[in-house]
């Protein structure tokens, strides 16, 4: 009986999520164009590819200089017609729109994929799996550290351990890749024992053992930067979270009751702290793929924030907009998966009473 | 959290000063907060950026020198930069006549006792002339009395700079000199900077005590001048170093303090404060306001924040403020929105703001007298929090160098340092200083943040 309910909402929730997908794509696309700025830059280049042609061709030779103008400007009207370039940049907006939504992305202008592609959503799609890897990783150990230190600490608050991660949690106001400078200095510059980035060795070892082994040395250090960094105040965060649980009068009666610590622990203290706890987890995983771009840029490695930043480098907007819009669609996935599994956790929303985040 | 706290902004500042982690934050902060107004007032701080981008002024400040304090951790003794010429210590004149040529002799005697070699020796000159251009000789007296001799230049209209160590034919002869000396050709490289400095033991070191440097002008018309400067270049300098274009860190640093600190805190007080009264304006009015402010947040939740904050700096180059202003429009629909939103309808509900309905007051009176308020001290600690991470906003745009080129900031230090191999050449206080005043920034928002946080959440501070 409940599951159509669940379906309903999470249907109706899809199509909103698309629609705030499709006015974010939206934006980008109005932002990255300038409106119209990078047009503007594309017709002068059409024009002076066809006039370069044009004097370059030995059968235009006997023209006078006259006709030639004439020829080149109707050479690249009709190039500026196909590319669809003369009609109004509103209409063409809503073009690019359905292109980027549609995840047709074009053509870069400078980068291209290992392969040698030119294709945007290639060069993506190369990049895209070494971004999650490395940021899903680091996520979820974080998640992990914080969530049983968290823990821990709640059973034994006031103790030194508690007094000392509560007095190092400023420490996480740093950014990981803040801590990765330091790291590179010291496990790099220093003491020479890692590689200050990359994926795999150069050359990349042939045997696959060995090429996964290089690719975890390469990620101690980036990982390393992003667990230092949640360290202290994911433990904290989660220690004050399942404190203020564990001070609710259910526990109380449950003690009352004379249940195990562990079975109020699992039931009266986890339970209910699930929703928020998940939460905070996607949009760790939301928060770590936007981060990339810097600590990707840090430690070279090869994924879409680097990617996104030599993009930048060299002026590739056909690739900027792809890449922000691959963006827009991870963190929407997300807050659907999210809304997802507080369909199946959270008794309320099970109920069909529908609500938010 | 909830709002039903009574606690008034001046009491949590009164609370804040019983906790030491707080104390001691603040403490950083007034040193922050001092930098700042030492770098407006008594720095030509407006023209800052076009300073650091200038490369003829620094030439007098050695290149990648580390900080001075490094001497103390160190067994070896780094050298200073030492500055020789008119009215300096250990100057002498000697002025001979002869007919309308006039030789002028200066000698400079100066005390060296560091273990390392000074990096460059550059002498400016300036000089004035009417015909005939005068001729520079200069020649080196060691402690141990063996005197080299340098050269003989001859001399422009205006500022001269002689690099004595990038003489190549120079630098042969007197390699040839010290080995000669020594006995054998030892297993180092004598460049010309060794050779001048070096101790004849056959070792890379040395040799302490008194030296002498001696100029000798020979001007050949009346009323012809010159004045000079040497310059030799130490490895160490001030409590900050140098970078790779010779600009001194500390200034650089003190610099950077004023944008630090205007532009985190900027940005965060108007970011929770927009953030504030939007989730007002949306819990009060509720109905078809309040769900289009809702979807609008959703949709920021989708943006994905940093790569078009990137793009829309790269694509229309912008000065720090309007950058500023981005992160603000950028950030406004934030997610704090929605909390902000439940405690609005939380207190809509309380009988003082129903007394404000019923004698009459407006809308917007009373979002703005009635509720906001009342929501302001359970955010300030967040509010405190987040200053750091637009600190390190602004450094990681700076880092991806998209920073304004007017401005000097940590950031922008720090890619600085990046772009110019500090990392895998060695020179760790290029990145560390800007570094150690970000974190400094950071940890100190970040004690007073979470002491606050104590005082307004009850809850932790018993726990």
């Amino acid at each position: 009986m409940a599951f159509p309910k669940v379906a309903k909402v999470m249907i109706k929730r899809a199509f909103i999520l698309f629609l705030m997908v499709l006015v974010a794509t939206y934006i980008t696309v109005i932002v990255a164009n300038a409106g119209g700025y990078i047009d503007k830059i594309e017709i002068s280049s059409i024009k002076l590819k066809i006039s370069q042609t044009v004097n370059g061709n030995p059968a235009y030779k006997g023209l006078s200089l006259e006709e030639r103008q004439k020829l080149i400007d109707k050479l690249s009207q009709i190039e500026i017609r196909s590319r669809g370039l003369d009609q109004p940049f509103l209409i063409r907006s809503f073009r690019y729109l359905w292109k980027a939504i549609t995840l047709d992305l074009g053509r870069a202008t400078v980068l291209t994929s290992d392969s040698g592609s030119r294709s945007v959503r290639i060069i993506i799609l190369e990049r895209l799996p070494q971004t999650i890897l490395l940021f899903t990783t680091a996520t979820v150990i974080n998640f992990f550290i914080g969530l049983f230190g968290g823990l821990y600490l709640s059973r034994k608050f006031g103790s030194f351990w508690d007094k000392l991660v509560i007095y190092l949690s400023p420490t996480s106001a740093i950014p990981g890749w803040f801590y990765g400078i330091f790291l590179i200095l010291i496990f790099y510059t220093w003491l020479h024992v890692l590689p200050p980035g990359g994926l795999v060795d150069y050359p990349p070892p042939t045997d696959s053992i060995a090429f996964f082994l290089s690719v975890l040395k390469h990620m101690i250090l980036p990982l390393a930067s992003w667990v230092i960094a949640s360290f202290f105040i994911g433990i904290y965060s989660n220690r004050s979270f399942f404190l203020t649980y564990s001070t609710e009068d259910y526990v109380e009666v449950a003690k009352a009751k004379g249940l195990s610590p562990r079975q109020i622990e699992r039931r009266y203290i986890l339970r209910p702290a699930l929703p928020p706890i998940i939460t905070s987890f996607a949009f760790a995983v939301v928060f770590s793929w936007s981060g990339a771009i810097i600590t990707e840029t840090v430690f070279n490695w090869p994924g879409l924030g680097l990617t996104y930043y030599r993009a930048i480098g060299v002026f590739d907007v056909p690739v900027i907009v792809g890449i922000t819009v691959v963006f827009a669609y991870l963190i929407a996935a997300t807050v659907f998966l999210l809304e997802l599994i507080y369909g199946i956790v959270d008794p309320r929303i099970r109920a069909g009473q529908g609500g938010g985040l | 959290m909830s709002v039903s706290e009574e606690y008034s902004l001046r009491g949590i500042i009164r609370e804040l000063l019983h906790y030491k982690s707080a104390v001691i934050g603040l403490l950083i902060l007034l040193f922050l907060v001092g930098i700042s107004a030492y770098a407006i007032f008594f720095t030509p701080y407006s023209k800052s950026g076009q300073l650091w981008n200038e490369r003829e002024i620094w030439l007098k400040y050695p290149k990648n020198a580390a900080p001075e304090w490094v001497n103390y951790f160190s067994s070896k003794k780094l050298p200073r930069t030492i500055f020789l010429g008119h009215r300096k210590e250990g100057h002498s004149e000697e002025k001979l006549r002869n007919g309308a040529i006039t030789e002028l002799i200066y000698t400079d005697k100066f005390y060296f006792d560091a273990d390392d070699f000074p990096d460059d020796i550059i002498i400016f000159v300036n000089a004035t002339y009417a015909r005939s251009r005068p001729k520079m000789e200069v020649y080196w007296t060691k402690p141990s009395g063996d005197t080299l001799y340098l050269g003989k230049y001859t001399l422009r209209n205006g500022t001269n700079r002689i690099y004595l160590t990038n003489n190549v034919r120079l630098e042969g002869d007197l390699a040839e000199h010290v080995i000669k000396k020594i006995g054998k050709k030892p297993n180092f490289v004598i460049s010309l900077n060794r050779a001048l400095f070096i101790s004849y033991n056959g070792k890379l070191e040395t040799e302490k005590g008194r030296y002498s440097a001696r100029l000798k002008f020979t001007l050949r018309n009346e009323g012809d001048k010159v004045s000079y400067e040497t310059v030799i270049y130490g490895k160490v300098y001030g409590i900050a170093g140098t970078d790779d274009q010779r600009r001194p860190l500390d200034l650089g640093l003190i610099w950077g303090a004023p944008i630090a600190l205007a532009f985190g805190i900027t940005a965060s007080l108007i970011i929770s404060f927009v953030q504030l009264i939007i989730a007002a304006i949306s819990g009060y009015y509720g109905g078809r306001v309040d769900s289009i402010i809702q979807r609008l947040t959703e949709v920021y939740m989708i943006l994905p924040f940093l790569p078009i904050l990137i793009m829309i700096s790269l694509l229309y180059g912008m000065s720090l403020w309007k950058l500023l202003l981005m992160v603000i429009l950028l950030s406004i629909f934030g997610t704090s929105v929605k909390t902000y939103r439940v405690w609005t309808m939380q207190i809509k509900s309380y009988p003082y703001v129903e007394a404000a309905l019923a004698y009459g007051a407006g809308n917007m009176r009373i979002i703005l007298l009635y509720i906001v308020p009342r929501l302001l001290p359970p955010i300030v600690p967040t509010l405190v929090l987040s200053i750091p991470s637009y600190v390190f906003l602004e450094a990681a745009l700076s880092f991806l160098g998209l920073s304004d080129p007017n401005v000097v900031s940590w950031g922008r230090i720090v890619e600085e340092a990046f772009s110019g191999g500090a990392l895998y050449k060695g020179y760790y206080h290029w990145v560390l200083m800007p570094s150690i005043m970000l974190v400094l920034t950071a940890i100190s928002f970040a004690l007073i943040g979470l002491a606050l946080d104590r005082i307004v959440n009850p809850r932790l501070r018993e726990m």
